[in-house]
């Protein structure tokens, strides 16, 4: 099954809304609650990157029994060093941003943390790909 | 018991229910559906929170209690009485006088639920201090633990595995009587409950396996037949002293207030009350969204338990009240002396023991199954008007589109789609109509002026 969300850049009140729709589609395909906790705080983490750094992103989730799929592309400005972004503590987001309880450099790391494995793509100017993988078999 | 062993304290009147939506659209787990004209509840979704019974234009709801004589089953009767009770009088009732009542009612003892705050609050900062998963969740509402389970089950191990105080107490009271010589058989304690979640807490607990009350009572049931009697002394101004009680600290006066947990406990702590709002919150709890949060206070009512659904009075004069009469106890110890030589017996017997998790949001156990499920509903709701509007006896075109896939009722309950069907000459109008009457009953569109805001409501027949 595939499903795709937009995400609007900027718009931090609504960061957590594509998680939270995923999360309730896991739920009715009886992913274990644990699997369920990690993807979404990975998917979380992602779409909040999307909201605090790019213009404007989506979200794929590609479901079947064996594994969860998810795709988060944005068009942005993109990461220029992904391995110093990967570094935990390291962030690019304004003031404005941490004050609001973003931004503190935790996001990529966590996504590691929490995904099977984790694909990143990036081209300066123009946007980045992160894909996730959780096995569930 | 209901057939998935969850007891529930709430039942529909099928006399007085006339079947409209009220109950069904606020049914934070949307535990509710028409038919033949009465709501019914499905055990395994519905929490025991009451929203339901608050909504209810005719009352039709009502709580299983256990019969007032059957306390005199026993030698020793003792009432557990939250301060939420004494918080709905009058301020001129004094509580001797509340509590001399219920001696006479016919209980031999009287004691106080929150007789044990101050202890589980011990118990409570020296466990959350030990859990690393962060914020530490209360347990002490039971409709909260069974919402927590059936809808949030990945939060399961931040709850506090602590009894709240009517258990602690309950336990404390029946060792502190034993102890003094009582028969274990003849001691039969009851609570005078403010809501119906913990009746069901009661009658079948979520983590322990027996619970340590006898019997419970309902509040308002209690607090009329208190209040008549205070009205009739007062009449005949025949006023007797009363018993006095142990004094509760203020924070243990305040414990089932709002903010009393959360005011209590180290670092930042939240307390949120209201269903709708925990569900909310714990939505967004669930995705790591919440961070730096060290403990959650969640109650299923407004203003927590001065709120419930039992309690008669207004939930904002009961909290102001117990405010007030905390203000007057300062100074009074937190952990009352009596408890002080029962510190190790309590410590060993504080634990609720394993909260599993009884999930309902899964269409199916098989996940194959349960996206071919999936992919029906999504299909269902291409046709389904989105209007939400449970004429069909669900809350929602999305639960309407998951009955269909469980085989628990058809498309054509839909009042939309039997429109187009008719249209199409693939229904004629008398079927329809008996469509509709499956789901609201016999007759139910036939004129009547007795209904509530008709013609005749009310009206005397001349």
């Amino acid at each position: 099954m595939k499903f795709k969300y937009e995400i609007e850049g900027g718009n931090f009140s609504k960061a957590g809304n594509a998680s939270s729709a995923v999360k309730k589609i896991l739920k009715q395909l009886n992913v274990p609650p644990a699997t369920i906790k990690k993807l979404v705080v990975a998917l979380y983490e992602g779409e909040v990157n999307v909201v605090a750094h790019a213009w404007n992103g989506c979200i794929y989730v590609d479901i079947d029994p064996d594994r969860i799929f998810v795709t988060i592309e944005d068009e942005g400005p993109g990461i220029p060093d992904i391995g110093q972004a990967m570094q935990e503590g390291y962030s690019t987001a304004s003031q404005a941003v941490r004050e609001m309880g973003f931004g503190a450099g935790m996001g990529l790391p966590n996504m590691k943390k929490n995904a099977d494995l984790l694909n990143i793509k990036s081209e300066v100017g123009k946007g980045t790909t992160v894909e996730i993988t959780t096995l569930l078999k | 018991m209901v057939e998935s062993g969850f007891y529930h304290a709430l039942k529909v009147d099928g006399d007085k229910c006339f079947g409209c939506t009220h109950c069904m659209n606020v049914c934070p787990t949307a535990a509710i559906r028409i038919r033949d004209g009465v709501a019914t509840i499905r055990p395994d979704w519905c929490v025991d929170c009451g929203e339901c019974m608050r909504a209810c234009p005719v009352d039709a709801f009502y709580v299983e209690q256990d019969d007032f004589d059957k306390i005199f089953q026993y030698k020793c009767r003792v009432a557990l009485v939250p301060a939420v009770l004494i918080g709905q009088f009058p301020e001129k009732v004094t509580e001797a006088e509340i509590f001399s009542v219920m001696r006479e009612l016919g209980f031999t003892h009287v004691f106080q639920t929150e007789h044990t705050a101050g202890i589980i609050s011990r118990s409570m900062v020296e466990t959350a201090r030990e859990m690393e998963d962060k914020p530490v969740i209360s347990s002490f509402c039971p409709a909260i633990v069974r919402l927590i389970q059936i809808k949030f089950p990945s939060l399961l191990d931040q709850v506090m595995r602590i009894k709240p105080p009517i258990d602690a107490s309950a336990v404390y009271f029946r060792k502190r009587l034993e102890d003094e010589g009582i028969h274990p058989d003849d001691i039969g304690i009851f609570y005078i409950t403010p809501c119906a979640a913990k009746i069901a807490a009661v009658k079948s607990p979520v983590g322990e396996e027996q619970s340590p009350i006898d019997g419970v009572i309902n509040m308002q049931f209690i607090y009329n037949k208190i209040y008549k009697r205070i009205k009739s002394r007062h009449e005949t101004s025949s006023i007797s002293p009363g018993e006095m009680l142990p004094l509760l600290s203020p924070g243990s006066i305040k414990y089932s207030l709002t903010g009393g947990e959360a005011s209590r406990m180290e670092g930042r702590c939240l307390a949120i009350d209201e269903i709708h709002n925990v569900i909310e919150f714990l939505e967004k709890l669930e995705h790591d969204e919440i961070e730096g949060v060290d403990f959650l206070e969640l109650r299923a009512c407004d203003q927590s338990c001065a709120g419930g659904v039992l309690v008669g009075g207004n939930r904002f004069l009961t909290t102001e009240r117990l405010n007030k009469r905390a203000g007057r106890f300062e100074g009074v110890a937190d952990i009352p002396g009596d408890i002080k030589a029962y510190t190790h017996f309590m410590s060993n017997n504080l634990d609720i023991g394993l909260l599993e998790p009884r999930s309902m949001m899964a269409l199916d156990e098989d996940m194959g199954e349960a996206m071919r499920k999936m992919q029906q509903v999504r299909h269902l709701m291409c046709f389904l008007p989105g209007i939400d509007c449970a004429a069909c006896g669900a809350p929602n075109c999305q639960s309407l589109a998951e009955d269909i896939v469980r085989r628990e009722a058809q498309l054509s309950a839909c009042v939309f789609i039997q429109r187009m069907m008719e249209k199409h000459s693939k229904l004629s109008g008398e079927h329809a109509l008996k469509i509709i009457e499956k789901i609201w009953g016999k007759n139910r569109l036939d004129k009547d002026c007795k209904k509530k805001g008709a013609a005749d409501e009310a009206n005397i027949e001349e």
